[in-house]
């Protein structure tokens, strides 16, 4: 363990940045959300009805989690706990496999290796850092949420759960590492990881009333819901993530202290001896290395399409034997007009992540360059656009085969439950496809990064997160209406909720053709690396 | 078609760094030219702009009569380049890259192939990271030499590469030599520049500081002669193009520029030569004339 601390400073200083973000967003969205529900919900019959109306709704659970009180505490519990704890979660692992893997990865490692470090230093050093950014999160939640007069034992709840579930998966993130050599597959690792707890939290959530709460329980970020802040707190669900903490950690360090530097948990199997027909041009080689992330992503973001498809609400049956629900949801727009409004908000959840995919996509040729493998392929006889072309092409067509498939799944799901298979696959594809042209602004924004200013490239996940933030959070969070309207995803129409219409579409599309047009042009003229 | 490579005043910035000042290069068809110099001199940065890779900011660079950033893709499919950094895809196997390789430059000579992976001692079926550097290296070399391409563009190819392996890269070399490929070879080895080159460059802080057969540079620089005379050898202090003069009675050791040592030879011998022995300049004194900061290059230069 020797160095851990000189490399716990390199890690800051490398990731002031990074991290930086990363806090700031975890921080203010839950206070914005508290004082937003402050002063839109001042009384407690308000508040009531707003929670028996989530309460009854399987689908507003399934996206956002559990609601099991109606105070302010509640409420922001409800609202944004499911997400940053999702967020953290995501924080953590990649924090972890980029101060390890990464650096092993690059080569980087084996630099520090000949210093005065100790072989687990690099681990416990990235360890610390990610839990103590969890922590200091937490830190800042708990006086934040005491400090609006929110109880103090339910800010502490809030506070300690997402500092656990940061542990916990910065436990999963060291796991990861020490299997793969590739710090990609790593990465894939860690947020299938995280993937899985969400949607087994959804099922657990969702089923609680016919029994099937237990599922929720298997899951790190169901754990969170389960430590109910603000509503009668569980202090002994913290030990959950202490103890699966400890068993990943330690599981990490035993392989670690096992392995070499560089090398993975199981060896590399030997390939080929000679490359197969399929690898004879730029797209030959694309797909090989795309081919892994766009089935992963898709059969991710299909299951969650699937979910959220099985979870929209069969809400006529508990509109029978409750008329006030009913006139709520009369208000609401109608059983269709809830369910409508359910299936835009969750389109445009899978549209996001539909986007952060796109990105990787089109960054995989930052990841070439930067690792030296560009030049090699450049300096043969494949021009330029025809390399680039090769991985932006699953910028672009990736999101189309992704949103198509999460869309006829959860269309498929939602139509067996309704009996309407007909009429529902076509509805929710076609909203799932109308968020395409704001996906491909985000391929765009990362491709004329890439080709204009390469050292930036990072800027397009800032990009994401802004959209993220805007969109699932800017109505809440009362921000203005023209800070709104900078996310493209403000401009698809919200189908089946609202009518399509043409224009902000076309205009989206122009600008991400400008966009993906300037970074190709760009990248053809400027120096490679 | 005389020159494969011709490069005039080429200079590239990198910010405010100036990597290349100037450089004049001709590389003639058919020959090994070496391309030496000290760390970080410009060689990497004058094969990226012979590649295309980057753009120059001024001078003129021709390779294989085109024009290096315009007409990279068809003059690719003319060259091979090896670089300095082999880095491997981590899930492709050696051999799928040597393949692939060899395909996107427009096909590759199995046989060929065959027998390379066989004489550099390499498994194709390992993949990415389980390679050595050495390795990973020779994958590079192999993807290469198995072309039929008339131009090689090596960046230190044998980095890495034990001395057997060195010893079958020379052989690959010679064979090159034979069969009239033009290679233009980037190293740091003396030995194997001294072995195999027809001609060197030696390019310092971005320029070109000598340039010719290994014999011509040679006689650019100095020759070292002891010498026991009958009389006192104090006025060889005053010959022309001396230096270093060391007197002990009878004997004298200096270093002469090579160019006039007929003339001093001449003057020695009324000082009744006695003995007389003489070394011409070793490659690495001539390489670390020019690697070394400190060494003023003017004089030499100057004083013909
Ligand atoms: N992409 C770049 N950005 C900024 N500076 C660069 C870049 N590439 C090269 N340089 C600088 O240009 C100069 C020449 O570098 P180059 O890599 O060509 O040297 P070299 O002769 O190949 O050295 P070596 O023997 O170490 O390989 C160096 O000062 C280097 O720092
Ligand atoms: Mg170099």
């Amino acid at each position: 363990m020797v160095g851990t601390g000189s490399l716990v400073r390199l890690i800051l200083q490398r990731d002031r940045l990074r991290l930086a973000v990363w806090v700031i967003l975890l921080v203010a969205v839950p206070l914005g959300t508290t004082s937003a529900f402050i002063e839109l919900y001042p009384d407690a019959a308000s508040r009531e009805q707003l929670a028996a109306t989530v309460s009854s709704s399987p689908s507003l659970v399934a996206v956002l989690g559990p609601l099991y009180d109606s105070s302010i505490g509640g409420l922001v519990t409800w609202r944004v706990g499911v997400i940053a704890a999702f967020l953290i979660g995501l924080m953590a692992v990649l924090t972890v496999i980029r101060h390890t893997r990464e650096e092993e990865e690059t080569g980087r490692r084996e630099l520090l290796g000949a210093t005065v470090i100790g072989r687990h230093a690099p681990l416990a050093a990235a360890l610390i850092v990610a839990i103590g950014a969890g922590v200091l999160i937490g830190l800042i939640l708990t006086g934040g949420f005491i400090g609006m007069g929110l109880p103090s034992a339910g800010s502490l709840a809030f506070g300690l759960g997402l500092a656990g579930v940061t542990a916990t998966f910065a436990g999963l993130g060291a796991v990861s590492a020490q299997l793969t050599e590739a710090s990609s597959s790593a990465k894939s690792i860690g947020v299938a990881g995280l993937g899985i707890a969400y949607l087994l939290r959804i099922a657990g959530d969702v089923g609680e009333s016919s029994g099937a709460l237990w599922v929720s329980w298997l899951s790190p970020i169901g754990w969170f819901s389960q430590l109910r802040p603000f509503a009668g707190e569980q202090w002994w669900v913290p030990a959950l993530w202490g103890g699966l903490t400890l068993m990943l950690v330690g599981g990490a360090f035993a392989v670690s202290s096992r392995r070499d530097v560089g090398a993975g948990a199981f060896p590399p199997r030997p390939g080929p001896a000679e490359a197969g027909p399929g690898l004879r041009s730029a797209s030959g080689l694309g797909w090989r290395l795309q081919r892994g992330a766009l089935l992963g992503w898709g059969l991710g973001l299909g299951v969650l399409g699937m979910v959220y498809g099985g979870a929209a609400d069969s809400i006529g049956d508990m509109l029978e034997g409750s008329p006030q629900l009913a006139q709520i949801f009369e208000q609401m727009g109608g059983e269709q007009g809830l369910t409508d409004t359910y299936f835009s908000f969750v389109v445009g959840v899978i549209a996001l992540l539909a986007a952060a995919y796109a990105i990787r996509a089109v960054l995989r040729l930052r990841v070439e360059e930067e690792n030296l493998r560009a030049e090699p392929v450049l300096a043969t006889a494949t021009p330029r656009s025809r390399w680039a072309w090769s991985h932006l092409v699953y910028g672009l067509a990736g999101p189309v085969l992704i949103l198509a498939l999460a869309g006829v799944l959860g269309g498929l799901t939602y139509g067996l439950i309704s009996d309407d298979v007909t009429g529902q696959v076509p509805r929710v594809l076609a909203a799932a496809m109308v968020q395409l042209p704001a996906v491909w602004i985000l391929t765009g924004i990362a491709m004329a990064l890439y080709g204009l200013a390469p050292r930036h490239v990072g800027l397009s996940w800032g990009a994401l997160i802004a959209c993220l933030v805007l969109g699932q959070l800017g109505q809440i969070l009362q921000f203005p209406q023209w800070t709104l309207n900078l996310s493209p995803f403000t401009h698809v129409p919200n189908f089946p909720a609202q009518e399509i219409e043409m224009v902000p579409m076309v205009l989206l599309l122009l600008v991400a053709i400008a966009l993906t047009g300037a970074g190709l042009i760009g990248f053809r003229r400027r120096d490679i690396g | 078609m005389s020159n494969a490579i011709s490069i005039s005043g080429l200079v590239k910035n990198f910010g405010h760094v100036r990597a290349l000042d100037g450089l004049d290069l001709a590389v003639a068809t058919g020959e090994i030219h070496g391309f030496l110099g000290p760390n970080g001199a410009g060689k990497t940065t004058t094969i990226r702009v012979l590649l295309g890779l980057i753009r120059h900011d001024a001078g003129s660079v021709a390779l294989l009569d085109g024009d290096p950033w315009t007409q990279a893709t068809e003059l690719h499919r003319r060259l091979a380049y090896v670089p300095g950094d082999v880095m491997l895809w981590p899930n492709l196997s050696g051999g799928e890259v040597i393949d692939l390789l060899g395909r996107l430059r427009g096909g590759l000579d199995t046989s060929k192939k065959d027998k390379l992976l066989e004489r550099f001692d390499l498994d194709p079926t390992k993949k990415g990271r389980t390679y050595s550097k050495g390795n990973r290296q020779k994958v590079a070399l192999v993807a290469a030499l198995a072309s039929n391409v008339e131009l090689l563009i090596l960046d230190e190819p044998t980095a890495g590469l034990d001395p057997l392996m060195e010893a079958e890269f020379r052989a690959c070399m010679e064979e090159d030599r034979s069969n009239g490929r033009t290679v233009f070879l980037a190293s740091h080895i003396l030995a194997e520049v001294e072995a195999l080159c027809d001609r060197v460059s030696i390019v310092r802080k971005g320029k070109i500081v000598e340039s010719g057969t290994l014999a011509e540079l040679r006689h650019l620089t100095r020759t070292t002669i002891s010498a026991e005379v009958t009389s006192n050898p104090g006025s060889v202090v005053g010959f022309n193009g001396v230096h270093d003069v060391r007197v002990h009675d009878h004997k004298v050791d200096f270093e002469v520029d090579s160019d006039r040592l007929d003339e001093v030879v001449r003057s020695l011998a009324p000082l009744g030569v006695r003995s007389l022995v003489s070394h011409p300049p070793t490659l690495e004194e001539l390489f670390l004339r020019h690697y070394q900061d400190d060494v003023d290059l003017g004089s030499s230069e100057t004083e013909t």
